[in-house]
């Protein structure tokens, strides 16, 4: 899996309750959702991205709240990728589980500025920032989780007998 | 290979002799949960996923706590969506307005998870039952699906954090200040990925509410799970509360560690976490002139009845500074019927206090509660991130019932004792 987009970049604890505020929680609408993703941290996040776009975190991203409704903000925003210096458990899963795609990369999320050009390639583990030229190299996930990602989420590992 | 307590746990429902940290592993639950706000989503997933019914009814949990009694037609829809699939699957338990409590509070009261279980819910709190000592943890929606239609979920092998507790709490020192001093100390990531193993003579001589408080906050350190040695008061609770057979599991003496650290309760001081996260943490000593309009006690890691206790103590006979708003939420109807009986209703009106039936409610700016620009409040909840209980420009305190309570009354951040003095 390959995903090329520019980036938007935030800081360290970006917790679920920025990505997608509690209120709007009574509702599970994937558009609805996305709307209101990032709003309370930063109200020209939808201005700033386009599909494909790749967003940029620092440490502990996604702390907070188990609520799904977190990474599927994200996605349906147009997110490809999240890159960060490290996730949140639950939000770390809930992202395998929905087929958001995420890499744990410290020092991508730090060199790597906002507004910068990106590509990942996700089965070599590349990242390359490709408007300053420099490259770098993540761990691949475990075959288990490669294969709930490989399937495209847990429903569809499950669908296909992958697991359980 | 010696193991902690969790991997003991997870080695028995994964059918190992055992495992070790960061092996991935397949377990049989014992219960899997969510609420109003996640389970519509895992209901959804269940569907797409292709199941009819859920593995074993009598291990599915949904109960309605977050937006109920139904705050608008979108919290409604999503209530309607759990009580049908509910009735259809045949869910004996299923907790609707005039039977639920807030998710944490409630499903150890009612023996739904026991001392040795492994147990998901779709809410991350779900860490709290690690008080009983059964490995518990929050997950998200798909899991939660996941988890009904086989009855399994996977994890990964956590590693663990090791806290020997010694001496006792001072007095108007309690579980949640421990917990926050532990927050200020490792940081909000301090624990990710991690177990929080509590032991020691310190960690025995807390109360069930205490510790139920201490595990309901590993999360906000970021741990997978947070667990306390069984001991006398935990197979005292479950005499009173687990209606099926548990079991005891004790970690290795030379279990490995990533750290271990010792803490004496006796040292504690009242604990507040400052805006916007709950690492930011002082003694209510440090504290200094915080004036505050807003006073929330109750929530899934302080409306226990000994929670409601502590503010009552503080609260009775006295009355809530002028401009301050009180909202005073038992987590549970057992609770509420208890504080009833004890005359701490009455107690908490005369105060000034509103009370309301149990519901998450203001504690992630819900409903019952929303703070408008600028405005301060010191919460008996778990967070207290940007925007967390209303305008992004509102502020959030954390501290024990107690403190809370004293601060409602002198109207800014204040101990117990100057209250009680």
């Amino acid at each position: 899996m390959k995903c090329t987009g520019k980036t938007v970049k935030y800081g360290d604890n970006v917790d679920t309750d920025v990505i997608i505020p509690a209120r709007y929680l009574n509702t599970s609408d994937p558009r609805e959702l996305a709307a209101h993703c990032m709003e309370d941290i930063d109200k020209s996040f939808h201005d700033k991205i386009k599909p494909g776009d790749i967003l940029v975190g620092g440490e502990n991203f996604g702390c907070g709240s188990s609520r799904e409704h977190a990474p599927i903000a994200i996605k349906e925003s147009g997110i490809s990728l999240v890159i960060a210096k490290s996730f949140a458990r639950i939000f770390y899963r809930n992202a395998i589980n929905i087929g958001l795609a995420i890499v744990e990369c410290p020092q991508a999320a730090e060199a790597i500025r906002e507004g910068d050009a990106v590509e990942a390639d996700l089965d070599a583990g590349l990242i390359t920032d490709v408007t300053t030229g420099q490259s770098f190299q993540t761990e691949p996930f475990p075959a288990f989780i490669q294969n709930i990602i490989s399937a495209g989420g847990l429903v569809n590992a499950a669908k296909a007998g992958i697991i359980g | 290979m010696p193991m902690t307590m969790s991997q003991k746990i997870l080695a028995a429902h994964a059918g190992l002799d055992s495992v070790e940290a960061g092996q991935l592993i397949l377990c049989k639950l014992d219960r899997i949960h969510g609420n109003d706000i996640t389970s519509p989503v895992a209901i959804r997933e269940f569907k797409k996923m292709g199941f009819e019914k859920v593995a074993d009814p009598d291990t599915v949990t949904l109960i309605m706590d977050h937006f109920v009694p139904n705050k608008d037609i979108k919290a409604a829809q999503q209530c309607k969506c759990c009580r049908d699939f509910a009735a259809q699957q045949e869910l004996e338990s299923f907790y609707d307005v005039g039977r639920m409590g807030i998710e944490h509070a409630l499903i150890p009261e009612e023996g739904l998870v026991v001392t040795g279980d492994v147990a998901i819910g779709a809410d991350s709190h779900t860490c709290t039952y690690g008080a009983l000592g059964a490995f518990s943890t929050g997950v998200g929606s798909t899991d939660m699906a996941f988890g009904m239609a086989t009855g399994k979920a996977w994890f990964k092998v956590p590693s663990a954090i090791k806290f020997v507790l010694t001496g006792a709490l001072p007095k108007y020192v309690s579980g949640k200040d421990l917990i926050l001093h532990i927050i200020g100390m490792i940081g909000v990531d301090g624990a990710r990925y991690k177990s929080m193993e509590f032991t020691g003579p310190g960690a025995h001589s807390l109360s069930m509410p205490d510790r139920l408080t201490v595990c309901n906050m590993a999360i906000e350190a970021g741990a997978k799970n947070g667990i306390f040695e069984v001991d006398d008061v935990t197979l005292a609770y479950e005499k009173e509360h687990a209606k099926r057979e548990f079991r005891v599991f004790k970690a290795d003496e030379d279990a490995a560690y990533d750290a271990v650290y010792e803490i004496n309760l006796s040292e504690l001081r009242p604990t507040v976490a400052f805006p916007h996260l709950p690492e930011n943490t002082k003694t209510v000593d440090e504290a200094g002139e915080v004036k505050i309009d807003q006073v929330v006690i109750g929530s899934c890691t302080n409306g226990l009845f000994k929670d409601m206790q502590e503010a009552d103590q503080i609260l009775k006979g006295r009355k809530v500074a002028k401009n301050v708003r009180v909202i005073i939420i038992p987590a549970t109807q057992d609770i509420y019927l208890k504080c009833l009986e004890a005359g701490f209703i009455r107690d908490f009106i005369e105060a000034g206090c509103v009370v309301s039936t149990p519901t998450c409610g203001p504690c992630l700016g819900g409903y019952m509660g929303i703070l408008a620009e600028g405005e301060r409040c010191v919460s008996t909840t778990n967070r207290n991130f940007v925007g967390r209980m209303g305008h992004v420009d509102s502020e959030v305190y954390l501290a024990s019932p107690a403190t809370a309570a004293a601060s409602a009354v002198l109207g800014r951040i204040a101990s117990a004792e100057e209250v009680m003095k």
